[in-house]
């Protein structure tokens, strides 16, 4: 079936050959370039650089970066933004209860103690839980999941049941049936809640780690790599592991607004850091009973702890839309 | 598709087994002596504690114990809590109330969720979207006490349009408010998904092409758009069913809802073991099987994954 | 030859019978898009006239305009993009600001379309019968299932009733396609336009589907607008041809005209490098380093003087077999390569060739070492690959070498040019890091890319240039063999032609020996010395590429070089 090519297709009116006119373009008008010139005015501009360029504009980026620069100055240095001591023995009974007043700008909890005070020495504590419970998830977690992604077969198998294991129980409820155990009942520092939080708090970024790893592993420039003489496990250093950071930065800076939060609901139920250490948690916890009367006790470490939390959150977000795939494909 | 319902099935036994075992070795296995710790921070009374070691067959190997418990769950004998009454019957009481609490909860996320992800995503970029994005990222940022005890203080105390705890009988309307609180969250998250997934449908090849069939845009957003970003939000809801009874603890203390969380929290307190041992066993089946559920309706919302390989 | 003045609308002068009124004008057309970087002019001063029934083609490279105007005019124009200018005149309505509701009516049944790739255009969850029903249904036609099968059936589909009760992916790639041309012609439109229909399809498959758009456009009047970026097939199927440059329109034609006496020297460069109409094998350019931009210069017949090669690589009844997990616990075997035996002589380039699912690939990453075969052997220079141990394959990986076909997936996204093109060097621990960025730099120069290139990133490089990186990091080594696993077929034809001129002009200087996979016999043509045919994993011919194309033996390969486009039109040796 060979189209005959100069002659138009017949139609049913004009059994007449019809003429197609050649055109060709005027030649100034349309100039030819050479052909695959590379474009040499910018700067070099890698994932990364561009990626910060796009995040530096983001109004949602500067606001969550400010925010959480200043929660970290607060909890290493919290003597710079409270003149007060807020340890228990400055509280003074007689205050109980109190409103505003000079020198007690968000006024006085049961004890008496300053508010204000409380609210920016607690900051340490739950930010060191989320800290170190981040860093602790990212390396079990992050080790198992690439482990897992790139060897495949029953290395993947087994680690797939046993982290399915584990999420099974949800953060808070493992929590609690830890917590539990005479071991932990009788010594709870920050640091075993957050041994406690990592042992449960792994299987979320192994899952995210292992999709990132088996998304990357199969790219050609792996393969690359492999095929000009890079070992397995090189590749899977050299190669897989940095592209496949970006989803696990995302993951990772959202749980630490998670880990935060969990330290509080532990500490809020009576089971997280014990009563003798500043957290706000704990001073929610204690705020319960008199908040109809005086709510402030409650409110304002409700607030710190929701701003840090939110932050965190934010971003995250940010970071999520930057290092967005779709976004980088030119 | 036999073939793949039977395989997660399989799938599920390991993990439903691994987890209780988890569970019991965690709660009766570390050091220290059990029974002692099921007294908590009292006396240790003898004649009690001799018919508990006989009662949990702590004379017998681990893995008797283990067997022997599994058995226990599975005729309902799960002996006594500490009052003495039996576990079971506590059960039964406590797992309907939560029970109504997630599905409350669930449908209000779901119903929300999706039309305000919808719509955010159908107007991506104006007003709403913007909005909303805001909104939704509050939400999820402020922890769940916080939101609990703001919502109780507003509305239960100040204007007093529910009632701020919940009687003991929980009634649907009683639970209005906790419902809510403990949805607020996922509602933010199935938002987000929602409208991520109708962002990435609308520029999809196959919604152009529906376009140039010539269906009009009513047509192309229910039967295309839709359809297709839904798969994703309805297995996240399939899931959070699961993860709603299991984390509602902080919400039924702040509303005092006689629940699951709530009987679990002061078992924990009192150091009830058997209580803790058999709550935590019974949510992770609960779990297991709702995500089984969760990969049934994958495959009945994805024809694709029914072919396996 | 001076070109004319473009700003006049073209006119079709009609001879015989009354003028009749074009069925698509476009005239003058401006479409701009907004970006983040700015408005960006896609189309500029466009203009095609489609009379009805009548087949136009718009070729052109990506970039060039042509799916957009052809989207223009169907009202599918992504959100961000808008006519600036001009007019879109269907059937003498101008349609360019139309209502959406006015281009809902005109869709499907006075205006249809035929997408590309036939995967991604059809719904997943809905069944083929049921997105066939909702065409005819929106446009006010009977939908029964009886109407159904009998679209379907129209468009090539056999057993239509069945397959209306199945899902998209239970297809074959073809067979959507066909279901995508049974849904776009199902309310039998005036007008359809079919953007690169077939350009995701095997060439033998091509074929079929193209010559039943053919026969069916032909029994219904429909006329077609056509969009390719293969000249040979836009000549072949089309009455008429207009090429696009970077937004506007060059040239336009009568097809065989145009290709017969090209004005403009875009279309001149088109039809010069176009593989499928150029019938030379490419020989190395004059001056080698140089970019010029003169491609495929009409050069002396060389004779290639092969001083007695040897077989750098014997194939000797190379086996692989897969298992396919299916169920619970059953595997069923997958034979992909089936019994293929040839030699590679040293210097020279061979090509396999074949579709998808020939085993091509799965050949070419047993002879990287990648895989390892079921049975058979690999000989390379003399040495079984199955007997070396680690030492010694890390030492054959130094001479055997592999460029990629997906140039966005075969550069490291984090590593600059220097990082990617040294990393073989310090890999095999070659030199110091002075003498290593001396050879990158070396390498740069051959590869024809500016020393600048060294600090920039993938992501800031075109598909072409990224290929020249991938082939300086494959000549990093010095190897003796490269693997080219399907190198060009990601690119646009000029860049392709760019490319391969290199690829030829480093294997004279340099005395390589090419491994060249690919799925486009008309490439084949242009580099190879021999060919092998596969088809289904066996090897189905083989033998110098003139004895192959002149006077092919098999069905198999007849059937292939039939397929390609534009090969039946008789074109003069020298075109340019």
């Amino acid at each position: 079936m060979t189209p005959d090519s100069n002659t138009a297709r017949p139609d049913a009116s004009a059994p007449a050959t019809r003429h197609i006119e050649h055109f060709v373009a005027d030649f100034s008008e349309t100039p030819l370039q050479a052909t695959d010139k590379v474009k040499e005015d910018q700067a070099p501009l890698s994932l990364w650089a561009e990626a910060w360029r796009n995040l530096r504009k983001q109004p949602l980026f500067l606001i969550s970066a400010f925010l959480i620069l200043v929660v970290v100055a607060v909890s290493l240095f919290p003597g710079l933004f409270s003149p007060i001591d807020p340890s228990p023995e400055a509280c003074q009974l007689g205050n109980s209860d109190g409103g505003p007043a000079a020198g007690h700008p968000l006024g006085s909890t049961q004890q008496g103690c300053d508010v204000y005070a409380r609210v920016i020495f607690g900051t340490r504590s739950s930010v060191t839980v989320g800290l170190f419970t981040t860093i602790g998830v990212l390396l079990i977690g992050g080790i198992m999941g690439a482990l897992a992604g790139y060897y495949g077969g029953w290395v993947d198998a087994v680690l797939a049941r046993v982290n399915d294991i584990f999420f099974a129980l949800p953060l808070i409820l493992g929590a609690i049936v830890l917590m539990q155990l005479p071991m932990f009942r009788a010594n709870r520092t920050a640091w075993t809640l957050v041994l406690i939080l990592v042992t449960f708090g792994w299987p979320q970024i192994a899952r995210i780690t292992r999709g990132a790893v088996i998304e990357v592993r199969n790219a050609d420039f792996v393969t690359a790599a492999r095929s000009l003489g890079v070992s397995k496990f090189g590749a899977l250093m050299r190669h897989v592991m940095p592209n496949s950071l970006a989803p696990i930065i995302v993951v990772a800076t959202i749980s630490l607004g998670t880990f935060i939060v969990a330290e509080s609901t532990l500490s809020f139920l009576g089971i997280g850091l014990p009563p003798s250490v500043m957290s706000w948690g704990n001073d929610i916890q204690a705020a319960q009973a008199s908040l109809r009367s005086n709510p402030m006790p409650l409110l304002y470490p409700a607030i710190a702890l929701s701003i840090t939390v939110l932050s965190f959150i934010m971003l995250g977000d940010a970071l999520r839309d930057a290092l967005d795939p779709k976004a980088r494909k030119r | 598709m036999a073939t793949y319902i039977l395989k997660r099935f399989l799938q599920l036994i390991p993990v439903f087994l691994g987890a209780t075992l988890l569970v019991y070795f965690l709660v009766f296995s570390l050091p220290g002596d059990p029974i002692v710790a099921l007294f908590g921070d009292k006396p240790v009374n003898e004649a009690v504690a001799a018919k508990l070691r006989t009662q949990y067959h702590l004379d017998q190997p681990f893995w008797i114990q283990y067997l022997l418990y599994l058995k226990s769950i599975f005729t309902f004998d799960l002996g006594q809590d500490f009052s003495g009454r039996p576990i079971a019957a506590v059960l039964g009481e406590v797992f309907p109330v939560t029970a109504r609490l997630a599905v409350m909860a669930l449908i209000f996320e779901a119903v929300f969720g999706i039309i305000f992800g919808l719509v955010a995503g159908l107007r991506k970029g104006k007003i709403f979207d913007a909005t909303v994005l805001v909104a939704s990222l509050v939400v999820i940022g402020i922890p769940i006490f916080v939101l609990g005890f703001l919502l109780q203080f507003t509305i239960g105390v100040q204007l007093g349009w529910a009632k701020p705890t919940v009687s003991s009988a929980a009634t649907v309307q009683d639970l209005i408010l906790p419902a809510i609180v403990l949805g607020l969250g996922s509602f933010a998250y199935v938002l987000r998904l929602t409208r991520t997934s109708v962002i990435e449908n609308m520029s999809a090849d196959y919604v152009r092409t529906a376009t140039a069939k010539g269906l009009s845009r009513f047509r192309v957003v229910r039967v295309h758009i839709l359809r297709n970003s839904l798969i994703p939000v309805i297995t996240f809801l399939g899931a959070d069913l699961g993860s709603l009874m299991g984390g509602a603890i902080v919400t039924e203390g702040i509303f005092n809802v006689p629940g699951v969380g709530n009987r679990l929290y002061r078992a924990v307190l009192s150091g009830e073991g058997p209580t803790v041992v058999s709550i935590v066993t019974v949510l992770v089946l609960i779990y297991c099987l709702s995500n089984l559920l969760v990969d049934l309706l994958y495959a009945w919302l994805d024809p694709r994954i029914r072919y396996d390989s | 030859m001076k070109g004319e003045a473009v700003n006049a609308p073209v006119e079709i002068r009609e001879e015989g019978t009354a003028a009749q009124r074009p069925l698509l004008e476009i005239r003058d057309l401006a479409i701009s898009f907004k970006t983040s970087g700015g408005e960006v002019n896609a189309v500029r001063n466009a203009h095609l006239t489609v009379m009805p029934g009548e087949t136009v083609a718009i070729v052109g490279e990506s970039g060039s305009g042509k799916s957009t105007t052809a989207l223009a005019a169907i009202g599918l124009l992504p959100s961000n993009g808008a006519v600036s200018g001009g007019q879109i005149l269907f059937d003498g309505e101008d349609i360019s600001h139309a209502s959406e509701k006015r281009m809902i009516e005109l869709r499907g049944n006075s205006i249809g379309m035929v997408p590309q790739d036939p995967m991604s255009n059809l719904n997943p969850v809905w069944k083929i019968g049921y997105q066939v029903r909702e065409t005819l249904k929106a446009n006010g036609l009977p939908d029964g299932p009886d109407d159904v099968a009998k679209v379907l059936s129209q468009a090539g589909l056999p057993d239509a009733r069945r397959r209306a009760k199945q899902y998209p992916h239970e297809f074959s790639g073809g067979m959507r396609q066909r279901a995508l041309i049974a849904i776009g012609l199902s309310c039998q439109p005036r007008l359809l336009i079919a953007d690169e229909p077939t350009s995701a399809l095997d060439v033998t498959v091509q074929r079929q589907i193209l010559d039943h758009l053919d026969k069916m456009t032909t029994e219904l009047g429909t006329a077609v607008l056509l969009i390719t970026h293969d000249l040979g097939l836009a000549a072949e199927r089309a009455d008429k041809v207009v090429v696009m440059y970077r937004g506007q329109v060059v040239e336009s034609g009568p097809s065989l005209e145009l290709l017969q006496n090209p004005q403009h020297p875009y279309t001149q460069r088109l039809v010069a490098s176009a593989p499928s109409l150029a019938s030379r094998r490419i020989q190395a350019a004059k001056e080698p380093g140089v970019e010029s931009d003169d491609l495929l210069a009409p050069a002396e017949d060389v004779v290639v003087e092969p001083s007695m090669p040897e077989d750098v690589l014997r194939i000797e009844n190379l086996k692989k077999v897969f298992k396919l997990r299916s169920g619970l616990g059953r595997s069923t075997d997958f034979t992909a390569v089936d019994d293929v035996s040839f030699s590679v002589k040293r210097g020279t380039t061979t090509a396999i060739v074949g579709e998808s699912g020939s085993g091509k690939s799965t050949v070419a990453q047993m002879v990287l070492n990648l895989l390892q075969p079921t049975s058979g052997r690999i000989v390379f220079d003399g040495v079984d690959t199955s007997t070396l141990n680690s030492k010694e394959i890390f030492a054959f990986r130094r001479r055997v070498q592999p460029i990629f076909q997906d140039p966005y997936g075969s550069l490291d996204p984090m590593y600059n040019i220097f990082r990617t093109i040294e990393e073989p060097l310090r890999t095999h621990k070659i030199g110091d890091k002075a003498s290593r960025e001396k050879k990158v730099r070396e390498l740069l120069d051959q590869v024809a890319l500016p020393q600048s290139t060294m600090q920039r990133y993938p992501n800031e490089l075109s598909g072409g240039q990224r290929q020249r990186v991938a082939i300086a990091r494959a000549l990093a080594l010095d190897p003796e063999v490269i693997i080219c696993d399907e190198a060009v077929s990601a690119l646009d034809v000029l860049v392709q032609a760019q490319v391969l001129n290199l690829l030829a002009d480093l294997q004279s200087r340099l005395g390589l020996t090419y491994l060249f996979i690919t799925h486009d016999l008309a490439v084949v043509r242009q580099i190879a010395d021999h060919v092998c045919v596969m088809e289904k994993g066996k090897l189905v011919e083989t033998g110098s590429t003139d004895d192959v194309f002149d006077s092919p033996q098999q069905d198999y390969t007849k059937a292939l070089l039939n397929a390609i486009p534009g090969a039946r039109l008789m074109l003069p040796p020298e075109v340019a």
